[in-house]
């Protein structure tokens, strides 16, 4: 039997597209891209970057001013978007600030401010400066800590780091908590912003474009790394519920290679497949892909196979890293607030920046933006370490309610 | 809510050089002496990849594999079994993962042309244990990599028992943290390495070492304290190790309850029983 899905009661979403859920939509609407050349600090670096405008001259002030760094602002920017912090009050109110539970994905969390404080080291001891605060911004669950703390919840609190499929796992996870009875409700998110670390470190492994990616393009050369924070607030759906609701998840891992995808897609495909069995949904059942679509030549390969051997060639997919650029630990929440508006707004996006389709893959990648009712749509995240995870989201006016 | 069997233990740190040879420590029938720690080996590796992993990812795979030799388990015959070795979910928790790595990588960054080895940029993510332990077992079950600062040891057990009610499958928590190198060691004091593994079953099984129940405290009451100095100093100063007022009461093998840290607010109460 299906699962007992989970209903998205508020979502948000800031990126390089903008503040706001309303940013994302007019800009995947109008296919205007996020993605600038590479103007992030000094970094010389011949790329293309997803960068959230106005971060630096937005500090964090008052109480939680210890938590100042750019992955902390780019974290209270996403949460004062889209009413979301009235909505997470009124679900507080309703279940106790103490069974809402909070998982945040991110790779990278602070470590900028590590960063800048170890360019700072004092010349004679090499100590660190004295403002540099490791627990608050460079510490993984410092996110999640500044998350929680902002909506003043009391619960279960944990940051999820699973680099890029980080924050898709937020949501397997808050499921499982919510099962557990360890939480009512959750605050899923994700967040992850621009730091040198990833900068030159996907360029070192030469996955980074000197263009702006172009997924399932025959010519794709490589990813354009973004930055973003999303959230949404999940709670039981209840009976003939018509929100858009998570109606499976799955996960896997390759157990192939620390940075190579397994080649065939083993581990990805599993996960579409559990994902599709937790909801009892077959895949012709399901109307589009929001794929994970790095546009690293091997990454779109193994994904690809991984989709055609569940899906065949018929479903549309699609992979919308060409207007935000690749968000690492916040890819998988923005992915799956994008679906969630897809399923709201009837829309379907193409693949931005991608000309020529590479006739070596079969998935059914689409290029151009659709308008048409979607009643279910997969999102897919993989990541570093071999780790997958597809989430099912859905829109039924009627489903099966069992209690677990 | 309903129990979780512990059916097999991994441990790591000065003075706790395996499950077996701790357990009278921990029992309080011998004085803790915080002796050196032996080498993680972490035999599952290839001889290759154990030349090139760090100090942190050995001790994670340490502890899992010491685990997991505790138990034969059936092979699972199902396509999530890449090769047939092993199957079992996992949970790794850590608070501060690889800082030898972010350290190498931040000073790399101060550098002319900022030269930041590929190796380490990709053994800097959180998962990279559990990456590494997923292609060395074959294991292609899901895992999370997750951080809590204090808390992690809760978080940990919090979710891998949450994964093992909604899956009705074992899950393997891995629990580890290392002293971070200077100058990072300064901002956050980690006293000792420590790294403990957990092997749980949603099903009762006879043969298990203790059976945990979960409940989240808000109570306000205290995370529970050591008598032996030197455990309650290594407690105190390892994340990872604040979970060992639970490992203690599984070594002394009676009934008990013991409260986690979870986080400034919150406790883990977990009942423990042989």
């Amino acid at each position: 039997m299906a699962i007992k899905p989970l209903a998205i009661a508020a979502c948000t979403l800031t990126n390089a597209l903008g503040r706001g859920l309303a940013a994302s939509l007019r800009a995947l609407r109008e296919g205007e891209s996020g993605l600038r050349s590479c103007d992030f600090e000094d970094a010389a670096l011949d790329t293309w970057i997803g960068r959230v405008a106005g971060l630096e001259e937005e500090p964090l002030r008052g109480e939680l001013a210890p938590f100042d760094c750019r992955n902390n602002r780019l974290a209270r920017l996403g949460l004062e978007q889209d009413g979301f912090g009235a909505a997470v009050r009124v679900a507080r109110d309703r279940y106790g600030p103490d069974r809402i539970g909070v998982f945040v994905g991110t790779s990278t969390s602070g470590i900028g401010a590590t960063e800048h404080a170890y360019h700072q080291r004092d010349p004679i001891t090499g100590s660190l400066p004295a403002t540099f605060d490791y627990q608050h911004t460079h510490n993984v669950f410092s996110v999640a800590d500044f998350t929680r703390r902002w909506l003043d919840l009391t619960g279960v609190a944990f940051a999820i780091s699973t680099a890029c499929s980080s924050s898709a796992k937020a949501f397997a996870t808050a499921w499982r908590q919510m099962r557990a009875g360890f939480c009512d409700a959750a605050v899923v998110g994700g967040v992850d912003s621009l730091c040198l670390t990833t900068l030159y470190g996907f360029n070192a492994l030469g996955l980074a474009s000197t263009r702006p990616c172009r997924p399932w393009d025959v010519d794709r050369d490589g990813l354009s790394i973004g930055e973003g924070a999303g959230f949404a607030l999940l709670e039981w759906a209840k009976p003939n519920d018509d929100r858009v609701l998570l109606l499976g998840y799955g996960e896997s891992s390759d157990a192939y290679h620390m940075t190579a995808a397994h080649p065939e897609g083993a581990g990805a495909a599993l996960a579409m497949q559990q994902a599709l069995a937790r909801a009892e949904i077959l895949p012709a059942q399901v109307d589009y892909i929001n794929l994970h679509g790095t546009a690293t030549p091997l990454n779109d390969a193994a994904e690809d196979r991984a989709v055609a051997r569940v899906f065949g060639s018929a479903t549309p997919c699609s992979s919308t890293k060409g207007w935000t650029g690749h968000t690492l630990g916040a890819a998988g929440v923005t992915e799956a607030v994008f679906v969630y508006l897809c399923l709201e707004q009837s829309l379907m996006p193409g693949t931005l920046n991608t000309h020529r389709r590479d006739p070596r893959l079969g998935a059914g990648i689409v290029l151009e933006n659709r308008e048409q009712p979607l009643r279910r749509a997969l999102s897919n995240s993989f990541g570093f370490g071999g780790t997958n995870c597809s989430l099912l989201f859905g829109r039924s006016p009627s489903f099966p309610v069992r209690e677990g | 809510m309903n129990p979780l069997a512990i059916e097999a233990v991994g441990l790591m740190a000065p003075g706790l050089a395996g499950w077996p040879a701790s357990q009278a420590v921990l029992a309080g029938q011998r004085p803790y002496a915080a002796e050196p720690m032996p080498a993680a080996m972490a035999t599952l590796l290839p001889a290759n990849e154990r030349r090139r992993v760090t100090a942190t990812i050995k001790l994670a795979l340490q502890v899992a594999q010491e685990a997991m030799a505790q138990v034969a388990l059936p092979p699972d015959p199902s396509p999530s079994n890449g090769r047939g070795e092993l199957s079992v979910r996992t949970v790794f928790a850590s608070s501060g993962g690889d800082s030898e790595i972010l350290d190498k990588i931040c000073v790399a960054l101060t550098q002319p042309d900022r030269p930041v080895s590929p190796t380490h940029f990709h053994q800097s993510v959180h998962n990279t244990p559990a990456g590494y332990w997923s292609i060395a077992t074959g294991c292609m079950q899901p895992s999370l990599s997750l951080a809590a600062y204090d808390g992690s040891f809760a978080a940990g057990l919090r979710e891998a028992a949450a994964l093992a009610w909604a899956d009705q499958a074992r899950v393997l928590l891995v629990v580890y943290d290392l002293p971070m190198p200077f100058p990072l060691a300064e901002r956050r004091q980690i006293v000792a390495p420590f790294a403990a593994a957990l092997l749980l079953n949603p099903v009762a099984t006879v043969d298990r070492l203790a059976l945990l129940r979960l409940a989240s405290d808000a109570s306000g009451q205290p995370a529970d304290r050591l008598d032996d100095a030197g455990l309650e100093r290594l407690r105190a100063g390892n994340p990872a190790a604040r979970g060992l007022p639970l490992l203690c009461a599984m070594a002394q093998g009676v009934a008990r309850r013991v409260i986690l840290s979870a986080s400034a607010r919150e406790t883990l109460r977990v009942e423990v029983e042989p």
